[in-house]
């Protein structure tokens, strides 16, 4: 286990836009799922058979006294061992863009869950090229709060850049949520969402 | 503040057990501890395995005198990770032990002699027999089962021979088997006994013991449960008791007069022909090669698993760990998996209590 993902700080949670994606009493296999607080509101609420995967220890422990079933593992090689299809949802939830094979993981989840809900912050959100236009420096907000030499984010990306990636593969997008501060925005944005959306969930399958 | 006193007892096995080997083994003692109430439904209970030179002491103190409590007292008691107000926790002394439970050290009924070396060679399998035997004599049916290195072992032969019992399975430090390079050390240990000019083919109990030999086993196996980091932290290349070398062959390292005063403690409470039998059963054990292939051995289990390892442990490395998760989740089983970061090498599972009794505590508390 040779880095960390952390989740990126400062957050407003989208638990709530998750949680209404996923049916009641179904399998969910949650990555980097941190202290698992959104697993715990799909077993609570939605009776969900749940699985963990986290690399940092602090938080395996912490997800761990919450009763979940947690594995201390590297999402980037440790999806291996599912059998395909096993999980009804597979949930990468604001860490697609710290991981190391961003399309490996995705065509493995693609491959191990019946439907992926994925979300990311996207790197297009105005104030993000405001602050590289005008500042000229990496962007910093609440969603990307690190520097340049310290954040996990490796792999950041656009909302455009998600859609062509899906076209290339083709990946079916069931469901796109696109969100500033936490709240639905998709009924003002459509084609501008590049622009105007903070943060980005898909539901795709294959 | 007064001392938890706990006694060890002894059950007799009334009938012969056969060992994979095939032979017959009769007249078996098992010595154990229990701490906690076994409930009325018999259903609270916690069955814990020592490593390679444990006893059934596995917490409290034998006596007012005693100095030094059970080997797992930090995780064994009142609020602990094993908790004695909920949980009624059974240890036994390992089949061919030296602490009570029969071994070659015992008297063979048909010679009235020590057994020596014509006491069977045993598995991790014979040790979970006769451990069951104990767990009938109670009447419970069924348990949760927890061990740390060897102890590890026995709570996977257990889950996979007793899947309709054992509801949750807790391994610490352990592995499904062990590596050539364990089998390595384990095998220049038995050579140092073997080859000790008082070993006498196994038949000592009546002269001078294979001291020299079982010390020097006890040495290697203490470099084990070690890592560089842990013997630089504890030893540097500090010298013992000076401050230059003397130019000679005796002790000038602190490591080797750690090494020496564990060899040398070892020898008191230990028989040779016990670690013979015992390493030898630790290096057969093979759970891949005995089911087919590990998923396999996995299939009928019903149990729920919690995985711990240790970052610095090199001789039950945390990759071992990840092959049992793995075949775990191929048999679809449910597990749970934590590599806790230590700088204390094997020995770890002994001393990182706190991190250990948090995540146990949870683990248990979801079973509940």
């Amino acid at each position: 286990m040779k880095y960390n993902v952390k989740k990126t700080k400062g957050l407003k949670p989208n638990y709530d836009i998750v949680s209404k994606m996923v049916k009641e009493n179904s399998s969910v296999l949650d990555l980097g799922c941190g202290e698992g607080e959104l697993l715990k509101e799909l077993v609570d609420n939605k009776n969900v058979k749940g699985l963990g995967i986290e690399i940092n220890q602090d938080y395996v422990v912490k997800a761990l006294e919450k009763g979940l079933q947690i594995i201390q593992d590297n999402i980037d090689e440790g999806l291996k061992d599912f059998e395909n299809g096993q999980w009804d949802y597979v949930i990468l939830n604001q860490t697609l863009q710290s991981t190391v094979k961003p399309d490996f993981v995705v065509e493995e989840m693609l491959r191990i869950g019946k439907k992926v809900i994925l979300s990311f912050p996207n790197f297009a959100y105005w104030k993000v090229r405001f602050d590289l236009f005008f500042n000229g420096k990496m962007p910093k907000s609440d969603f990307l709060p690190f520097e340049w030499y310290n954040t996990p984010n490796i792999h950041l990306l656009t909302i455009n850049d998600f859609f062509e990636f899906c076209k290339k593969r083709q990946i079916k997008i069931e469901k796109a949520i696109y969100c500033t501060r936490g709240k639905i925005k998709n009924s003002i944005f459509k084609a501008t969402a590049n622009l105007l959306s903070e943060e980005a969930i898909f539901l795709i399958t294959r | 503040m007064n001392k938890w006193i706990v006694e060890t007892k002894n059950f007799k096995i009334d009938e012969s057990v056969v060992l994979e080997c095939g032979t017959e083994l009769s007249d078996i003692n098992v010595a154990y501890e229990t701490y906690g109430e076994l409930n009325d439904k018999k259903d609270n209970v916690i069955l814990l395995f020592h490593a390679l030179t444990g006893d059934a002491h596995a917490a409290g103190y034998n006596s007012d005198e005693d100095k030094k409590p059970g080997w797992w007292n930090d995780m064994i008691g009142s609020g602990k990770a094993f908790d004695t107000d909920k949980y009624f926790i059974i240890c036994s002394n390992i089949l061919g032990g030296c602490k009570g439970t029969t071994g070659p050290s015992s008297i063979n009924p048909k010679t009235g002699k020590p057994y020596g070396l014509d006491f069977p060679v045993i598995t991790i399998e014979d040790t979970v027999k006769v451990q069951k035997k104990l767990i009938d004599s109670f009447g419970i049916k069924k348990l949760i089962v927890a061990g740390g290195s060897m102890g590890g072992m026995q709570a996977l032969q257990w889950s996979i021979d007793y899947p309709d019992m054992v509801k949750a399975t807790i391994l610490t430090a352990t592995t499904s088997r062990l590596s050539a390079q364990g089998i390595a050390f384990n095998a220049v240990g038995r050579n140092a006994i073997l080859q000790d000019s008082n070993f006498n083919n196994g038949d000592y109990y009546d002269k001078t013991h294979p001291e020299k030999g079982l010390a020097i086993a006890r040495m290697i196996g203490h470099i084990t449960y070690l890592c560089e980091e842990s013997m630089h932290n504890k030893f540097g290349r500090r010298f013992q008791d000076k401050d230059k070398p003397d130019f000679d062959f005796g002790v000038d390292f602190q490591v080797e007069s750690y090494l020496q005063h564990q060899g040398k403690i070892f020898v008191d409470r230990f028989d040779a022909n016990s670690y013979l039998y015992i390493t030898k059963a630790f290096d057969y054990f093979d759970l891949a090669a005995q089911y087919g292939s590990l998923e396999k051995a996995f299939e009928k289990t019903n149990s729920k698993f919690l995985i711990m390892s240790f970052s610095s442990d090199w001789l039950f490395p945390t990759s071992q760990s990840l092959e049992i998760k793995n075949a775990l989740i191929r048999a679809k089983k449910q597990v749970s998996f934590c590599e806790i970061q230590s700088p204390a090498g094997h020995d770890a599972f002994l001393l990182e209590f706190e991190v250990q009794t948090k995540i146990i505590k949870s683990f248990l508390r979801n079973l509940e």
